[in-house]
C-alpha cells in the first residue's frame, strides 16, 4: 500500500473556472484520500456543484489540474472519468423516464462496468445485479416501473443507486437529500454510510449541516468560488471566515 | 423475439410480399403506389433512429434523400453501374454527409439541431442547383434501362429493391433496439448529461446515428431517378419528404420500430389514395391535419395507443 498522503486518491491544483467575466472557481486546491468522507459546504452560488462539474467533466476546467490516482484527468469527457472510478448523483435527479428501473442500471453496468478491462457481465448476472443495488437501496419491488412512478425520495435513491452502479471509487453526491423529510434524510444517510464502509470515498455536498456534520470526517467551504476552510468539521465551523459568510458580520 | 429469428422472418415475409404481388397484381400503377409507400417505410424508419431513439429531430431528410438520388445521377451519366451498386453508393455519399452533420451540428439541441438540418438540406440544394454535369436548376432526364434484371417491368424491378430495402432497415432498427447501442441511444434521448455520468459515449453514439440515419435515408433515394425518370432540386429536396419523415413515425409510434411502418403503411396509403381520388395538392393538408390530431389525442402515437390501452386492460 502506497501512502496516502504521498499518492491522495483525487488533487486538484489551482483549479479554476469562469462563466464569462464571472469567476466561478478561483485557484481551488483539495486533496481527497481514500476512504475519505468529506462533505463540502457553502452559500447558494459559491460554486459547490461547479466544482463537482469540473471534476466529473460534465463542465472543463481552464485553469489548474485535476490528478484521480495519479493519472491527469482534466480534458477527459465526463463517460471516460466515470470509466475510470469517477462517479456523481444529479442535484435535480436526472432519471432515464422512458426506461423502467432495472433499465436505468443497466445503462452503467453495460456502459461503464463491462467496458472496464477485465469485465464482463452477461445478460442474468446484469439483472442480478441491478436487483442487488436497487434492494441495497430499498427499491427492488418497484424494479419494473417507470421512474415517473417514484416518489422523490425514491427518485434520489434511484439517482445514487445508477451512481453507485458504476462501481466508483470516488463518490459525489451533490445534494442528495434537498426537499427530504428528516426521516427520509437518515435513509440516505444510512445508504451513504454503507456505501464508505464498502470502500467507496465519499463527497457530500449538502446544506443539511446536520447531515453533513454527522456523515463527515472532514470539511471543505467554499465561499464565492474560494475555498475558505478544509479540516476537522467542527473546527471549520468555528472558523471565523465561515461565520461570517454564513451569518453575516 | 431473438434478432436472428425476427431477420429470418422478415426476409420470408419479404420474399412472401413479393412473389405474392409479382403473381397476382398485373397492373404497374399498383407498384408505383407501393414504391412510394414503401419508400417512406425506409425513410422513416431511418428518421426515427435518430428521432426517435436518439431524441434528435432532424428535418433535413430532403437533403440525405436527394444527395442518394443525385450521387445515382452521377453514376448513371458515367454509365454502366447497376442500380444495387447505386444504392449502395447513395447509403455511403449520405452516411458521410450525416457523419459531418453529426459532427458540426450534435452540440445543438432540441429546436436548435432541427433548425441546422434545415439549413443543411437549403445548402446541399444549392450545391446541386449549381452543379451543372448533374443539371443543374434545368433537372436532368434519366432513361431507364431498356431490361429489367428479374422480369417484369422495370417498375416490378425498382418495387423488389425497395422492399428489401425495407427489410434491412426495419431489421437493423429493430435489431438496435434490442442492443447495447439502443440503450445508450435510449439513455441519450432521456437525458444527456446523466448519460454521459453512466459511461455512455454520447458523440460516439450519436454520430453512430446520424450516420446511420443519412445512409439509410440515401440508399431510399438513390432508385429515384430511374422511378420519376427526371430529376430537379426542387422536387428532389421537397419538404414534403422532410415532413412525412417525421409525421410519419410521430402518428406511428417514435418509441419502437414498428411504429414508423405503420405510419408510412396508413399515411403513405392515404396519400396514395388521396392523389388519385381527390388532389395531389391535398396531400400534405391529409398529412398536417393528422399530424396535429395526433399531437393532441394521441403524443406517443398508434404504438402508444396500443400499449396504454393493454396496460389497463391488464389492469
Amino acid at each position: 500500500m502506497s501512502d496516502p498522503r504521498v499518492n491522495p486518491l483525487l488533487r486538484v491544483e489551482g483549479l479554476g473556472k469562469r462563466f464569462g467575466g464571472f469567476v466561478a472557481l478561483d485557484a481551488i486546491d483539495l486533496v481527497i484520500n481514500s476512504g475519505d468522507r468529506l462533505g463540502l459546504i457553502g452559500p447558494n452560488g459559491s460554486g459547490k456543484s461547479t466544482l463537482v462539474n469540473c471534476l466529473c467533466g460534465t463542465l472543463q476546467n481552464e485553469m489548474g489540474t485535476v490528478t484521480f490516482d495519479g493519472r491527469r484527468i482534466d480534458g477527459l469527457i465526463a463517460h471516460q472519468r466515470t470509466r475510470l472510478g469517477l462517479a456523481r448523483s444529479f442535484q435535480l435527479p436526472k432519471p432515464f423516464r422512458t426506461l423502467n428501473l432495472i433499465d436505468n442500471l443497466r445503462v452503467p453496468l453495460i456502459y461503464t462496468v463491462n467496458a472496464r478491462r477485465g469485465h464482463h457481465l452477461g445478460e442474468a448476472q446484469i439483472v442480478d445485479r441491478c436487483e442487488e443495488l436497487l434492494g441495497d437501496v430499498g427499491l427492488a419491488d418497484k424494479a419494473r416501473r417507470l421512474p415517473g412512478d417514484l416518489t422523490q425520495v425514491e427518485m434520489r435513491k434511484l439517482e445514487l443507486a445508477r451512481a453507485v452502479a458504476t462501481q466508483p471509487r470516488l463518490l459525489f453526491a451533490d445534494e442528495a437529500m434537498a426537499g427530504l423529510s428528516p426521516s427520509e434524510v437518515e435513509e440516505i444517510l444510512a445508504v451513504l454510510f454503507r456505501l464508505n464502509e464498502q470502500g467507496i470515498t465519499i463527497v457530500l455536498i449538502e446544506h443539511i449541516m446536520r447531515a453533513v456534520m454527522s456523515f463527515s470526517t472532514r470539511l471543505v467551504v467554499l465561499v464565492a468560488g474560494h475555498k475558505i476552510a478544509d479540516g476537522d468539521p467542527q473546527e471549520a465551523m468555528r472558523n471565523p471566515e465561515v461565520e461570517r459568510a454564513y451569518l453575516g458580520e | 423475439m431473438r434478432p436472428s429469428l425476427f431477420w429470418l422472418l422478415a426476409v420470408l415475409f419479404g420474399v412472401a410480399f413479393v412473389a405474392a404481388t409479382r403473381l397476382w397484381i398485373a397492373n404497374e400503377y399498383y407498384y408505383f403506389a407501393a414504391y412510394v409507400v414503401l419508400q417512406y417505410i425506409v425513410l422513416s424508419t431511418a428518421w426515427n433512429i435518430l428521432g426517435g431513439y436518439t431524441g434528435y429531430t432532424n428535418f433535413g431528410t430532403g437533403a440525405f434523400f436527394a444527395m442518394g438520388a443525385y450521387s445515382s445521377v452521377v453514376l448513371h451519366k458515367l454509365g454502366g453501374v447497376p442500380l444495387p451498386v447505386m444504392m449502395l453508393v447513395g447509403g455511403v455519399v449520405s452516411g458521410i454527409i450525416g457523419l459531418g452533420t453529426g459532427y458540426l451540428t450534435l452540440r445543438l439541441r432540441g429546436v436548435f439541431f432541427a433548425i441546422a438540418t434545415l439549413a443543411i438540406t437549403i445548402v446541399v440544394q444549392t450545391l446541386i442547383v449549381n452543379w451543372d454535369y448533374v443539371g443543374g436548376s434545368r433537372g436532368i432526364y434519366i432513361i431507364r434501362p431498356a431490361n429489367a434484371p428479374l422480369g417484369g417491368g422495370y417498375i416490378q424491378y425498382l418495387y423488389t429493391l425497395m422492399i428489401v430495402l425495407s427489410v434491412i432497415a426495419v431489421g437493423i432498427a429493430r435489431t438496435i433496439e434490442h442492443s447495447r447501442l439502443g440503450l445508450g441511444f435510449a439513455a441519450i434521448r432521456d437525458d444527456e448529461q446523466a448519460a454521459e455520468a453512466g459511461g455512455v459515449p454520447t458523440l460516439r453514439l450519436k454520430l453512430i446515428a446520424t450516420t446511420l440515419s443519412g445512409a439509410l435515408m440515401g440508399m431510399a433515394g438513390a432508385p429515384l431517378p430511374y422511378y420519376v425518370t427526371y430529376m430537379d432540386p426542387t422536387s428532389s429536396f421537397s419538404l414534403s419528404y422532410a415532413v412525412n419523415a417525421v409525421a410519419m413515425p410521430v402518428i406511428g409510434g417514435m418509441t419502437s420500430w414498428i411504429g414508423p411502418v405503420i405510419g408510412s403503411i396508413l399515411l403513405g396509403t392515404i396519400q396514395q389514395v388521396a392523389t388519385v381520388t381527390i388532389s395531389s395538392a391535398l396531400n400534405l393538408l391529409i398529412v398536417g391535419l393528422l399530424l396535429i390530431g395526433f399531437v393532441i389525442i394521441a403524443p406517443n402515437g398508434i404504438v402508444g395507443l396500443v400499449r396504454s390501452w393493454r396496460r389497463k386492460r391488464a389492469g
